[in-house]
């Protein structure tokens, strides 16, 4: 029989039992709204914490330092010679890094201790340089107030526990100016005897001395987290202020004095530099050129990778426990066609004396099944998007009850839309196998003589 | 089309016995017997004689269990279930005593679902329906279901089905069983008049002597399984 025939019989088979049909459809749209329901909640908290930590730039970001850096900390083996030969850390390096493929931007790390005068109290913190691509970092959404105008403004936005201290009205800050103090580095004329070395504009001097200075800045925003807490990022900052504002500063930091006796061949060396990749993904061959550049490196990826493994054993669970309800599904399915062999006995007899062929009588089956599975997987998967919906709705209005910005839990990609509706036709058809078989071997004298 | 001489079908020593937990029951028994192109044939005998064995057998709904039965130029016993339901398809026209009519089909998709099984081109299907309904005059019924329709007009129906894919045999098991004499009758003429004008070879079930008698070129008479008489009009 032509497919088109196939498909008008069966239909017409469907609709003659369009009640226990329509159950059985039912019964596979619950079973896949389930497994969506499910798995869009998997995807949905594997895509959230995704971006929150891509946005966080703990995972596209790699730390570059000097090697002989990495091992400073340690009690050199007593057979390695002096690191002479290692690279430093300087403009030409930094330079070089920019050039590497799918690098967007390296900077250093900017971070000092300073004092904060507000209305003529002191308060101790510390200070963090920010880039201005860190505007599209998560750590900013909630921001009250706005970021920095320009990459030079004197400007300064402030974490909320900080704000606090200041003022009891934190918002009532914003517009306000503050005073930085802070230690700046200026360079002493070069020493006969002693070596060059320290790091940025006093590599050619002999060395700096402190200075204290102030810098007012205005403030414009608050946080309510820390961006980027913790490595590579700009943790323990709790007043940020523009990287470039933040370097012009020449702000003694925690390493010039290690840098102080070093020598630099006349350079600017950084202590470490921040290299930010296109995205996450992209960080391990950035991270090997690194290598082979001759400098050390540090990244969250193995992080990320058990991150992703942790998601996918999830995934699996959640489509474990989805599958359930499908798989319940699928006996109604069977239960439904047999039943329609049972009732359709005769008719099947009818066909065959007709001319129909034992693959038409399975065909007729299996196109009975599917339909009811491509019906239940497209409204299993509407079904399995609204309970996602109604959900987040839920959440969110908890969310906002908490003061918390909303959030969205649940993701139904094209993909899984698809993945559902073939799955739900291929469990379908399987369900389909043994009432499709029994009904195509069916004796015609026998099934013609049932009442 | 014949078997090469003359017969469109041939049975021989044909048996169709079915097992009964340690009985076994001859439905058909040894029978031989042969049928001619064109011959109207009456299968005549009492209820659980084998008549209907037989007729199902000829018309490839059942496998011998001995014997072959030679149709279309091929033994029925060599064909695969798949050639079988063409042979069905194609070659014969069946009719029963209880109609057979699908309840929620019309007229017109039941005289159309051979044309369906047949693979027939939907564009041909309309005309073919038309011509097979016409010729047992239930032209005008076309968008009736079964259960609008008398017995007799419902056998005429099943009648259009069976000849819709245009056939060259028609088997027919107690087509007036489920019928009043008079419109058993019209039937029976309108199954005569399709044998002349159509040159159709035709088998039918009965176990109306009269009726056999009256329409058919020859009876074969059977009882218990076996063929008692072949040829015999009284």
């Amino acid at each position: 029989m032509k497919a088109g025939d196939l498909g008008e019989l069966a239909l017409r088979n469907l609709r003659e039992a369009v009640l226990r049909s329509s159950l059985t459809t039912l019964g596979v749209a619950v079973g896949v709204a389930s497994l969506v329901a499910w798995l869009s909640l998997g995807i949905g908290l594997q895509a959230l914490a995704t971006k929150r930590l891509s946005n966080s730039g703990l995972f596209d970001t790699v730390i570059v330092t000097q090697r002989r850096n990495a091992q400073s900390m340690r009690r050199a083996p007593a057979e390695s010679s002096p690191a002479k030969n290692a690279r430093q850390l300087d403009d030409d390096a930094k330079n070089e890094l920019e050039r590497l493929p799918n690098v967007v931007e390296v900077y250093s790390q900017v971070r000092f201790p300073t004092e904060v005068r507000y209305d003529g109290t002191p308060y101790s913190t510390i200070v963090a340089g920010i880039p201005a691509s860190a505007h599209g970092n998560g750590s900013f959404d909630g921001i009250q107030g706005s970021f920095f105008s320009g990459p030079n403004a004197d400007e300064a936005i402030l974490q909320i526990e900080f704000a606090k201290d200041l003022s009891t009205q934190p918002s009532n800050l914003i517009g306000k100016d503050l005073v930085v103090r802070y230690a700046e580095r200026e360079a002493l004329p070069p020493q006969a005897g002693v070596s060059p070395g320290s790091s940025h504009a006093d590599a050619d001097t002999g060395g700096f001395s402190i200075v204290p200075r102030e810098k007012k800045l205005r403030i414009v925003g608050i946080i309510e987290t820390e961006p980027a807490a913790g490595f590579g990022g700009f943790g323990s900052g709790r007043l940020l202020m523009p990287l470039e504002v933040a370097s012009s500063l020449r702000a003694a930091q925690v390493n010039d004095l290690r840098d102080a006796v070093r020598a630099t061949n006349g350079k600017a060396v950084y202590p470490s530099l921040t290299v930010r990749a296109k995205s996450a993904s992209l960080v391990q061959g950035i991270e090997a050129a690194i290598k082979n550049m001759g400098f050390g490196t540090f990244s969250l990826q193995d992080a990320s990778k058990s991150l992703e493994v942790f998601f996918r054993i999830f995934d699996m669970l959640l489509f474990i426990f989805g599958s359930l309800a499908l798989a319940v599904a699928t006996l109604g399915i069977i239960n439904t066609l047999v039943m329609a062999i049972l009732e359709r006995r005769r008719e099947i007899g009818i066909l065959k004396a007709l001319g129909a062929a034992d693959r038409d009588v399975k065909n007729l089956f299996f196109v009975e099944a599917s339909v009811m599975g491509f019906l239940g997987g497209v409204l299993g998967v509407g079904f399995g998007w609204l309970v996602g919906r109604a959900v987040t709705f839920g959440i969110n209005v908890y969310l906002k009850r908490q003061s918390l910005p909303p959030t969205d839990v649940f993701s139904v990609p094209w993909w899984l839309v698809l993945m559902a509706i073939v799955l739900a036709v291929i469990v379908s058809l399987a369900a389909g196998l043994y009432p499709a078989s029994r009904a195509a071997k069916l004796n015609p004298v026998e099934a013609l003589r049932y009442e | 089309m014949t078997t090469g001489d003359g017969l469109a079908v041939r049975a021989e020593r044909v048996s169709r016995h079915y097992e009964m937990g340690s009985a076994v029951i001859r439905a058909v028994d040894d029978v031989t017997l042969q049928i001619r192109a064109g011959e109207f044939v009456a299968l005549l005998g009492s209820s659980g004689s084998g008549k209907s064995t037989l007729l199902n057998l000829m018309a490839g709904l059942d496998r011998p269990t001995g014997g072959a039965i030679f149709a279309n130029g091929r033994n029925l016993s060599e064909l695969s279930s798949l050639e079988l339901a063409r042979y069905r398809s194609r070659t014969v026209g069946m009719v029963f005593q209880s109609f057979n009519l699908l309840p929620r089909m019309t007229l017109e998709e039941n005289v159309e679902l051979p044309l369906r099984l047949a693979e027939v081109d939907r564009a041909e299907r309309g005309a073919r329906v038309q011509e097979a309904l016409e010729r047992v005059h239930l032209e005008k019924r076309l968008t009736h279901r079964p259960s609008e329709l008398s017995g007799g007009e419902q056998q005429r129906a099943a009648l259009a089905r069976a000849l819709v894919n245009r056939p060259t045999l028609l088997f027919a098991d107690e087509p007036t069983g489920n019928l009043d004499s008079a419109t058993g009758e019209s039937i029976m003429l309108l199954l005569k008049e399709i044998q002349q004008k159509l040159g159709m070879t035709i088998v039918m079930v009965t176990h109306e002597r009269p009726l056999a008698e009256r329409f058919a070129d020859r009876i074969a008479a059977l009882a218990d399984g076996k063929l008692l008489t072949d040829g015999v009009k009284s």
